[in-house]
């Protein structure tokens, strides 16, 4: 079985591409199976089963969906596994720019939406920069120039990845995209596989359930902001 | 070892300002000695990579295939696309097309047939540089070879710019700033020299003139095309422009086409006007999925262009009038 993790922010288009390179991949006889990821709730399960697609959901609740997905991987593998597919693909929406699902030897994908403006390629972290490939939606919404400036920002933001315009309404540029995941490499197993890069310490005092605002509440793993006047002020 | 691992990193930095833009955009400090880069990011600290988001081996990874890539966008624009051969499949009954059809820089195709037969999906098919992959199970060459997959899927070498009429503007920036942001990254020696001249001939194509200060939010639908189209001449990577129809209203598109033709590119357009569609060398006609005909527009066809354009014309005029309070009383004289 081959095993794809699908990360961008919210409503950027994850489940529009993954669903018009499905219905390719599907054409072409193979079993397509989803796992998504989300921190509340999602309807994204319907839209997969609508189609015939079989899915699975994780909701993270008051965790981090991307931790919350790194530590039921392997159960989503299993399951996978007992489904029969060919290709499970995971679905998942990193909160803040800076945690990322991906996992070394395991083919990465990071959606990322035109409409964000030319400079977001910039601001994503290691979910973009260490992505194998970078699939940009809502092209069709923006200018031709800015479909460029977006597309250079992205590969001087990972100059290693292939990247492609899809259209996740019509389905324009699915083909390439399907192309692409049907030659992922395969995923045996992932005990011992390790992420691409480490996911964000977030052990601060309210990752642990603290409300009170105030630094006498701020006890562990606490980092505190530099403000240049005062930096200033203090010079001798 | 690395190509760059020994290089003093200012070097770097003066040699390639994306490195500089980089090293910034991961939030590290740009490093102000001359030490190599590998001894730089030896002696950076575990917890300013984690905030970077990028380990040492990436981020000399990144540097170096970054640089590589500057590199290539540089080489690539010197590589020219002089045509593309578009070798024909089947329509949707699976009738060949027994087709292998040239189109050459410098030439306007036009592409005709009623909505839904299929003339998106042509489009898409020269976009996407299909090979036998589609379901029209047609081949696209480059300059007469199968392209590589680095032109199917390198991002800025991508073949075809494409102006649809549906298309908005995200950012907020002046005409002025915005085109000189393109030409920043089409990495033209003399940006702001390259932009000017953009919206100069952009102001040539649109009846109604703009102020390069103007933000481009404001501009009217004929300006937008007028500025697009003379962006997609004279700035665009793609040799290959693919246009969904060019409105009557506020453009004037003999000029329009003369210019794309003048940059050398392959101008391909969607449409129905017979104006239009009668100025390109030759149109496409889309049958149920297919390609139906390529026909050579005749002698008698640009006769009765020039007779079509006398009739656009008058009625242009009276528009004129119209918007100037006059009455339209006078007589017409039509062409005879
Ligand atoms: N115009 C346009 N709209 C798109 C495109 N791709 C997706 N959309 C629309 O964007 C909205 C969000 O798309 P989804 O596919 O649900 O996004 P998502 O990333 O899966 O969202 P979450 O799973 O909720 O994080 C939907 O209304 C889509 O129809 C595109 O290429 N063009
Ligand atoms: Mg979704
Ligand atoms: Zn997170």
């Amino acid at each position: 079985m081959q095993l794809i993790t699908v990360a961008g922010s919210p409503s950027v288009g994850k489940t529009s591409v993954i669903l018009r390179s499905c219905e390719q991949l599907m054409r072409s006889g193979l079993r397509v199976g989803i796992a998504k990821f989300d921190s509340l709730s999602t309807s994204d399960d319907q839209l997969y089963r609508q189609r015939g697609i079989p899915v699975v959901t994780g909701l993270a609740g008051s965790l981090c969906p991307d931790h919350y997905f790194v530590s039921n991987v392997e159960e989503c593998l299993a399951w996978g596994r007992r489904q029969g597919l060919d290709l499970l693909i995971s679905e998942s929406a990193g909160l803040c720019n800076r945690c990322s699902p991906h996992i070394e030897g395991v083919l990465a994908v990071c959606v990322v939406d035109a409409l964000a403006g030319v400079h977001t390629p910039k601001k994503i972290g290691p979910m973009l920069r260490l992505a194998d490939l970078v699939v940009i939606t809502k092209g069709d919404i923006v200018s031709q120039v800015e479909r460029e400036v977006f597309a250079y920002h992205v590969r001087l933001a990972n100059p290693a990845a292939r990247a492609l315009f899809c259209n996740g309404i019509t389905g324009q540029g699915a083909l390439e995209l399907a192309a692409t995941l049907r030659a992922a490499p395969a995923t045996p197993q992932l005990e011992g596989v390790r992420l691409r890069f480490p996911m964000p310490a977030a052990v601060c005092p309210y990752c642990v359930g603290e409300t009170a605002i105030g630094e006498t509440h701020q006890r562990g793993n606490v980092k505190k902001m530099r403000f240049a006047d005062l930096a200033t002020a203090e010079a001798p | 070892m690395s190509r760059f691992a020994t290089t003093p990193i200012q070097q770097l930095l003066h040699s390639y300002p994306c490195v500089e833009e980089f090293i910034a955009a991961i939030g590290l400090a740009t490093p102000s000695d001359g030490r190599p880069l590998q001894e730089w990011l030896t002696r950076l600290s575990d917890e300013e990579l984690l905030d970077a988001g990028m380990e040492r081996g990436q981020i000399l990874n990144h540097v170096e295939r970054l640089i590589a890539e500057v590199e290539a966008m540089a080489d690539g624009a010197a590589e020219k696309v002089t045509h593309i051969t578009l070798l024909g499949g089947h329509d949707k009954s699976g009738r060949p097309e027994a087709l292998e059809l040239t189109l050459r820089a410098g030439e306007v195709v036009c592409v005709v047939g009623p909505t839904g037969s299929g003339k998106s999906r042509l489009l898409a098919d020269i976009e996407c540089l299909a090979q036998g992959d589609t379901p029209t199970g047609r081949r696209v060459l480059i300059n007469g070879e199968v392209p590589s997959d680095e032109r199917r899927y390198g991002l800025d070498r991508k073949l075809v710019a494409q102006l649809s009429q549906n298309m908005n503007f995200v950012v907020d920036l002046s005409v002025r700033e915005f085109i000189t942001m393109h030409a920043h990254c089409r990495q033209v020696g003399d940006a702001e020299t390259t932009a000017e001249q953009v919206i100069a001939y952009a102001n040539r194509l649109t009846g109604e003139q703009f102020s390069p200060e103007v933000s481009v939010t404001q501009l009217s639908g004929g300006q937008t095309r007028a500025l697009m189209i003379a962006d997609a001449a004279l700035l665009s990577a793609s040799p290959v422009v693919l246009i969904d129809e060019i409105e009557n209203a506020g453009v004037d598109r003999k000029r329009a086409l003369e210019l794309l033709v003048g940059g050398e590119k392959v101008v391909i357009i969607s449409t129905h006007d017979p104006l239009l569609a009668l100025r390109g060398d030759r149109r496409i006609v889309i049958r149920n999925g297919g390609i139906a005909a390529v026909l050579e527009t005749s002698a008698a066809e640009r006769y009765n262009l020039a007779q079509l354009e006398a009739v656009d014309a008058a009625v242009m005029t009276i528009r004129d009038q119209l918007r100037r309070g006059l009455r339209i009383e006078e007589a017409i004289r039509w062409p005879t």
